[in-house]
């Protein structure tokens, strides 16, 4: 399972990390605790093509429904479903076990345009970081 | 000139940051929606015991020779049933069979009455109130400002506040209340609650409020008691069906349409819309309120859509995932009075419909308060 370090992140709080040819994306752990206790999600079909910036994933806590967006372009190919059994899982642990879809990029070189850790630390000090999924 | 526009704060204001809450401005007031998480404050009420701040809700007196005669005017409940000590549940019914609130009304002594009502409607409810009182020999006072108030809710809620105020705990059974000491002060205390638990509120003096809150926090310490925020508030109030004014209830719907015409007595003599109600009554209501459950996986929200036999029939009112049921519940008015508990129904959650289920409102309740009403 990827370590922060070795992830991307969007401006919208996913995380996506490459391994292997496949990216598999999630919410950061910021994201979780913001979006707070959560009770279901609603994964992408596998097989769906997605574009960046699509809302392709819906998490939703007791009081709201969050959109996840797709970090990169490319085709869904897997959802977890551990998280859609057991939607906790993504406030236990949102960067393991609480991942949401797996893609195949349709240029892997796309990631490397998200923001690395160390700038998405930075970017959570900023005020636009908290302006709302 | 601008409007004001700044929240506004209870008195337990640092106290919720002390607790680590959530601030979220609710209604225009400053006040904590979760702790430590609604789902865990939920079950903490569920299961022990949990402290809710409602210092924003409104209070008036209502006292003087003809209090009791203003009340069966204004209310849809027979304020006569209540006795010394005793509290009701009721609606302030408007010309037309709408209603512009719903309170709680307690009797605390000859021609004393003290009601509880609605933070967002108090204005318009004291206006309401003191247009309707004239040539009434009473005098409405709005206190609000002056009281804080602490619902102590959960299985575990009598025995906390047993430890200090005995007197609580042996009110003969729901909807009793009592004016006592608080820390000191003059205080009311009413078994009531929005919970579907067994508990009790303190309505004290602002000042008060503070070290009442600390003083209940280190009383249940070895009960499991917790701060609970307007979260858990609103998904324990669903569950145990309880109306929303504003959301679920308001000028436009009456009492018999909320499927609430037990809090309405047509014997009791003449009140506000009385025609109405009675006609309504006996002509039967074209829609009413009913409790819908999912059957299958999703969080439904008010406004979400729902279909009976293939066509829309209403909308959620309030909605939310149930903790303690572990399922989608909903409330809202369906054009069909006609469906009974168990009808299969639909709710559109983001354009996909999800099969629901007719249910008997509460969705939930205590063993304790089940037993109370047996």
């Amino acid at each position: 399972m990827p370590k922060p370090e070795d992830c991307r992140f969007t401006k919208t709080h996913e995380w996506a990390c490459s391994e292997g040819g496949t990216v598999t994306v999630g919410v950061s752990d910021h994201a979780q605790h913001e979006i707070t206790d959560i009770v279901f999600v609603e994964p992408p079909k596998a097989g769906r093509q997605v574009k960046a910036g699509d809302s392709c994933c819906v998490v939703e806590s007791v009081k709201a429904a969050f959109d996840i967006y797709a970090p990169i372009a490319g085709e869904v190919t897997a959802a977890n479903e551990a998280v859609t059994k057991d939607p906790a899982v993504v406030n236990r642990s949102p960067m393991e076990q609480g991942w949401l879809f797996k893609m195949k990029p349709a240029n892997p070189g796309e990631l490397n345009k998200l923001m690395d850790w160390n700038a998405y630390q930075a970017f959570l000090k900023t005020a636009e970081a908290h302006a709302g999924h | 000139m601008t409007s004001a526009t700044t929240a506004r704060r209870t008195p337990l204001y640092e106290t919720h940051k002390k607790y680590g809450g959530r601030i979220v401005d609710f209604h225009g007031w400053e006040l904590p929606v979760q702790y430590e998480g609604i789902l865990k404050e939920h079950q903490t009420v569920r299961s022990a015991v949990g402290l809710f701040d409602v210092s924003h809700m409104g209070q008036i007196w209502c006292r003087g020779p003809q209090a009791l005669e203003f009340l069966q005017k204004t209310n849809t409940n027979d304020i006569a049933r209540i006795g010394l000590g005793q509290a009701i549940y009721s609606h302030l019914p408007n010309e037309n069979g709408g209603i512009v609130d719903d309170l709680i009304i307690s009797n605390l002594g000859k021609d004393k009455y003290f009601l509880v009502v609605n933070a967002a409607t108090l204005e318009n409810d004291f206006a309401w109130l003191a247009k309707q009182a004239k040539g009434f020999q009473v005098e409405l006072k709005n206190v609000s400002d002056d009281y804080g108030m602490i619902a102590v809710q959960g299985p575990k809620a009598l025995e906390l506040v047993s430890k200090e105020w005995p007197a609580v705990a042996a009110l003969p059974g729901r909807f009793t209340a009592l004016e006592l000491d608080v820390l000191g002060a003059p205080g009311i205390v009413t078994r009531t609650g929005y919970t579907g638990e067994e508990g009790c509120e303190f309505i004290v003096p602002a000042a008060i409020t503070a070290p009442l809150w600390e003083r209940l926090m280190s009383l249940g310490a070895p009960l499991g008691v917790k701060p609970a925020g307007l979260g858990c508030r609103d998904t324990l109030r669903l569950e145990a069906g309880y109306l929303l004014y504003g959301s679920d209830v308001d000028m436009e719907h009456s009492s018999y349409e909320a499927s609430y015409g037990w809090v309405v007595k047509l014997d009791k003599g003449d009140f506000i819309g009385k025609a109405h109600f009675a006609r309504q009554k006996a002509e039967g209501v074209k829609r009413k309120l009913f409790g819908v459950k999912l059957l299958e996986r999703g969080v439904p929200r008010a406004g979400d859509a729902v279909f009976a036999d293939g066509r829309k029939a209403g909308a959620f009112t309030s909605a939310t995932f149930a903790p303690t049921l572990n399922v989608g519940i909903g409330m809202g008015y369906l054009d069909r009075p006609d469906l009974k508990p168990g009808a299969k129904v639909s709710v559109e959650i983001r354009g996909r419909q999800v099969p629901a289920e007719v249910m008997r409102m509460p969705f939930y309740i205590s063993k304790e308060l089940k037993n109370a009403k047996a």
